[in-house]
């Protein structure tokens, strides 16, 4: 077909946790410039296949950009080239022929490679295991127009929601700080009556649950942001800040 | 076994309220000694996980992903329904359970139908109440749309991305049951097998999928919240983990498969672009209420869609429904497009879709309008086709989105294995032969959060206390078959990929068991399905070994599982000899083409019993009793 590309590959390979890992060296061939950057893998990972050679693993699920599994480092930027897009949804026409491209897994302490492009992110879960609720049980509860909300904070709040909790902002971050994603969920319930009962609670103990996993601190460089593929604000932080700081102040 | 749905007695509208009174109950003092394993945590399986552990059970979930919280119900776009009639528009809990029975092509269980609808009002409040970020009106009340071709406003949505938020919300609520203690999260863990210890379900062999090992989890009762089994024909609107392992090993093992060919298939997805192609993305149906559905009126015609006079297009959906239009039920919406394009009118290169055009609204409403109510479609959509449809008409064609059928489960949703229950989309569940938009997403919170938690409490009441133990000889036998059929895999070192066999397999389901089905199709179709099962098993290739993170024997277990199931669903497929709702049987139609149901022979769910991977299923019927609804033919003219 015409218009079809020929890459080259430089992808990060490790066999497990424990493994030191290297880069080995692919050649892509035949793609086309409609396919997604993970449909141009499957292309590499079936000739590897009938070479009798190991495909290499990368986790992805819904291919549509929601559920916040598929998460490569590609030539030095999570989720790639394009702002506000994840792995899965960039397409290979943001490529050129010939191009050489560098394949890496998230590199953060707080997730250790499992095997190659394969991290293990669930510190993430852990932090919100930590307070990232409200704690109402299963049929308690009044009407839902019972309160009202205002539109704009409910938008907002919305916003923050909208996180798909990949990881980029902190394999993007110099210090492989989380604030972006812990401050995300902070703000989603600060914004929201039905959060504020444990307000104070659930910002001091998710955070500590944060630096406890390991994660750096942040200095404001806001690479975060600029690679989050959801957009999700630099302006979540300052007011989980501002949440901390009020909470430790009453405490 | 004879099939008892259980389904109470006494009015529709007291049924459930009688029964819940009439469910024994197990003492709260008492409920830390059960143990309840779920399979699966979509909006299913972390709202019943999160209930349950909130009343006291100790809980372990299971989920391929590396997170509870990336089950495929995220993807879910439109909304969810709920009978609240905050419009004043005329919603009730008995439209809402009309509305369903009826879309559904009178397959449906009205008892069940109608708690659904009852329970529907509790889901939006619980949600809610956990910080679910709604859409809101400027009055800070919650805001509401019409869905679906439904003639009331009764849909709840968050933007284009509502079972994300309701899937974050049910996760939080199981996030803190896991901070608490009362539940035990495996991630990136698969179910193999479930293990029945006489003759009652009493646990599962999962495989951590980081190290290879092989796992023996033992309860009082498992609960499978799988998902649907749509990856059978490989290209579909699914995640691409999406698989039917765990509710097709529990068939195996005793459990019923209800309907399997009930298959919805959504009308509006971005069309197939290539060989390449890894799935396909769905285009929200809300895009139907401005955009206007046509192809050429001439067969192959290729002029641009700009440069074909208004008078040379065929608005069809217009032209035969006058009264609901583009806003036909899915089904309906879907059959007529591939009519279209097997009439040689398709359009694109490959002549597999019809346009959306959006053109007369944006005249109408100007593109502001339009962009403010689908402007993150639109991008999607460019994003994927590199076309923009503010400028040129979308190109969209049908995919396979929704299984209506899964394992048979009685009003408690307790399958025919004692002690195992299915919930969400894995079940047979509620939505008959076709769903409506907006429901799944009802369906699989309402079993999780309300229905679940009251009926398994009946089993568990009757249930000794002591903890269920690994070391019986079922454990055993089970453990040892999933490691069987792992080394099989291994062992076969053919030459074609699991990837090629789902390939295959997808080709053949949707040529044979898709949108239009056929006696000889479908003969034909059993027969090379046969022949594939036998390739895999001769020719299937995995590379690497059981014991470390292997995304390629994963995959080819799950395939295996995939092609005996699509054998069923074409087996259930060609004995029913009438037509409803998803499933068209061409020679059952009306003289206008629409589908000729036979109420007066298959008026029942199928549920198919396991013999034997090469012995024909079992047939069992469930007639279905409407005592409150009268059955017509549906018309949408
Ligand atoms: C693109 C798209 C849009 C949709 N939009 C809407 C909408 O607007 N409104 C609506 O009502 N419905 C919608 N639906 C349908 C709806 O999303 C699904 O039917 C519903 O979310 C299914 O939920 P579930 O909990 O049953 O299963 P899922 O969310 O599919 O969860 C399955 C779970 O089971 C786990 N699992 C599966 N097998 C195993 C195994 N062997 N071992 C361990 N774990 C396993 C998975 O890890 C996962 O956690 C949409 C569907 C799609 C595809
Ligand atoms: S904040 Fe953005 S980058 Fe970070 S996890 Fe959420 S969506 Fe991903
Ligand atoms: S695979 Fe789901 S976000 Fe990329």
């Amino acid at each position: 077909m015409s218009g079809n590309m020929n890459l080259t590959l430089k992808v990060w390979r490790q066999k497990n946790t424990s493994a030191s890992g290297t880069f080995e060296t692919y050649q892509a061939s035949g793609i086309s410039p409609d396919m997604s950057f993970l449909e141009m893998m499957d292309v590499v990972n079936e000739d590897l296949i009938k070479q009798g050679k190991d495909p290499i693993a990368f986790d992805h699920d819904c291919r549509e950009g929601i559920c916040g599994m598929c998460s490569m480092y590609i030539n030095g930027r999570a989720h790639g080239p394009l702002k506000g897009v994840t792995t899965c949804q960039l397409h290979m026409r943001t490529f050129k022929d010939g191009d050489t491209i560098t394949i890496e897994p998230w590199r953060s302490s707080a997730f250790p490679v499992l095997k190659d492009l394969v991290v293990d992110r669930s510190a993430f879960d852990r932090i919100q295991q930590a307070g990232g609720f409200v704690s109402v049980n299963t049929g308690s509860v009044q009407d839902a127009n019972s309160i009202p909300v205002p539109k704009e904070n409910a938008d907002e709040a919305f916003l923050s929601a909208a996180c798909i909790g990949c990881g980029a902002c902190v394999a993007a971050c110099k210090n492989s700080s989380a604030m972006l994603f812990v401050s995300a969920k902070v703000s989603q319930y600060a914004l929201l009556p039905q959060g504020q009962v444990e307000r104070a609670k659930r910002v001091v103990n998710m955070v500590e649950q944060m630096d406890q996993e390991g994660f750096g601190n942040c200095t404001n460089t806001e690479a975060c942001e600029a690679e989050c593929p959801k957009q999700i604000s630099v302006s979540n932080i300052a007011r989980m800040n501002r949440e901390y700081i009020k909470a430790k102040l009453f405490s | 076994m004879a099939l008892n749905s259980n389904t109470p007695s006494g009015p529709l509208s007291e049924k459930w309220d009688n029964h819940k009174f009439n469910l024994k109950l197990v003492n709260p003092a008492n409920k830390r000694k059960y143990d309840v394993i779920i399979v699966g945590t979509g909006l299913a399986g972390a709202s019943a996980a999160a209930s349950l552990a909130e009343l006291g059970y100790n809980v372990k979930t299971f989920c391929f992903q590396d997170s509870p919280r990336r089950a495929h119900s995220i993807a879910a776009q439109g909304g969810v329904n709920a009978a609240k009639n905050y419009r004043n528009d005329g919603d009730s809990v008995h439209r809402l359970f009309y509305d369903t029975i009826k879309g559904g092509d009178y397959r449906a269980r009205e008892a069940n139908v109608y708690r659904l609808a009852q329970v529907s009002v509790n889901i939006i409040d619980q949600c809610v109440a956990q910080g679910v970020p709604f859409a809101r009106e400027y009055g800070g009340l919650l805001d509401n749309r019409s869905f679906g071709g439904a003639q009331v406003s009764r849909t709840f949505y968050a933007k284009g991305q509502t079972g994300q938020q309701l899937l974050l919300g049910a996760y939080s609520a199981m996030n803190r049951q896991i901070g608490a203690g009362k539940i035990q999260s495996y991630t990136r863990h698969e179910m193999l097998d479930l293990v029945v210890v006489d003759g009652k379900a009493r646990g599962i062999i999962a495989r951590d999928m980081v190290t290879g090992k092989i796992e023996r989890h033992a309860a009082h009762a498992v609960v499978l919240c799988t998902g649907g089994y749509g990856n059978v024909f490989y290209l579909t609107t699914y995640a691409r983990g999406s698989n039917a392992t765990a509710i097709w090993r529990a068939h195996k093992k005793g459990a019923y498969f209800g309907n399997p060919c009930f298959t919805q298939i959504h009308p509006t997805c971005i069309p197939v672009s290539g060989d390449h192609q890894s799935k396909l993305t769905l285009m929200s149906e809300s895009l139907r209420n401005d955009g206007r559905i046509w192809v050429p009126m001439k067969k192959g015609d290729n002029r641009r869609p700009e440069d074909i006079p208004e008078n040379e297009r065929d608005y069809y959906l217009e032209r035969i429904y006058p009264s609901f239009g583009n806003l036909v039920p899915r089904d309906i919406a879907s059959r007529k497009a591939k009519e279209m394009c097997d009439e040689g009118r398709g359009v694109g290169a490959s002549g597999l879709a019809v346009y959306l055009d959006f053109s007369e609204a944006i005249n109408r409403l100007g593109q502001k309008a339009v962009e403010a109510r689908y402007g993150n479609l639109f991008d999607m959509y460019k994003q994927i086709t590199g076309e923009d449809p503010y400028k040129t008409p979308m190109r969209i064609y049908p995919a396979v989105h929704y299984t209506m059928g899964g394992l048979w489960v009685d009003y408690n949703l307790m399958t025919t294995v004692p002690g195992l229950y299915a919930c969400g989309e894995a079940n047979f569940s509620d939505h008959g032969a076709n769903r409506l938009g907006a429901s799944a997403l009802m369906q699989g919170l309402a079993d999780g959060y309300f229905v679940l938690p009251y009926t398994i409490g009946d089993y568990l009441a009757g249930e000794e206390r002591k903890p269920i133990t690994t070391d019986h000889p079922e454990f055993e036998a089970a453990e040892k078959n999933v490691k069987g059929m792992i080394e099989k895999l291994l062992s076969v070192k053919g030459t074609k990929t699991s990837h090629d066999f789902q390939r295959e397999l997808g080709l053949i389901m949707w040529n044979h068991c898709g949108m239009a089905r056929n006696e000889k199709g479908l003969i034909e179709g059993i027969e090379k399905i046969k022949a594939l099962r036998q390739d895999f098993w001769s020719n299937i290739m995995v590379p690497g070994s059981g014991e470390e993170l292997n995304q390629n024997l994963e995959k080819a277990s799950r395939v295996a599982d995939l092609i005996e199931l699509g054998e069923l669903m074409m087996h259930d497929a060609l004995h029913r000899r009438e037509s409803c709702g998803g499933h068209f049987r061409e020679e059952y139609q009306t003289p206008e083409g629409e589908a000729l149901r036979d109420d007066d022979n298959f008026a029942y769910v199928a549920a198919w019993e396991f013999m034997g991977v090469d012995s024909p299923a079992k047939l069992h019927k469930e007639e279905l009793n409407y005592e409150t609804v009268k059955r017509s033919q549906r018309s949408y003219k």
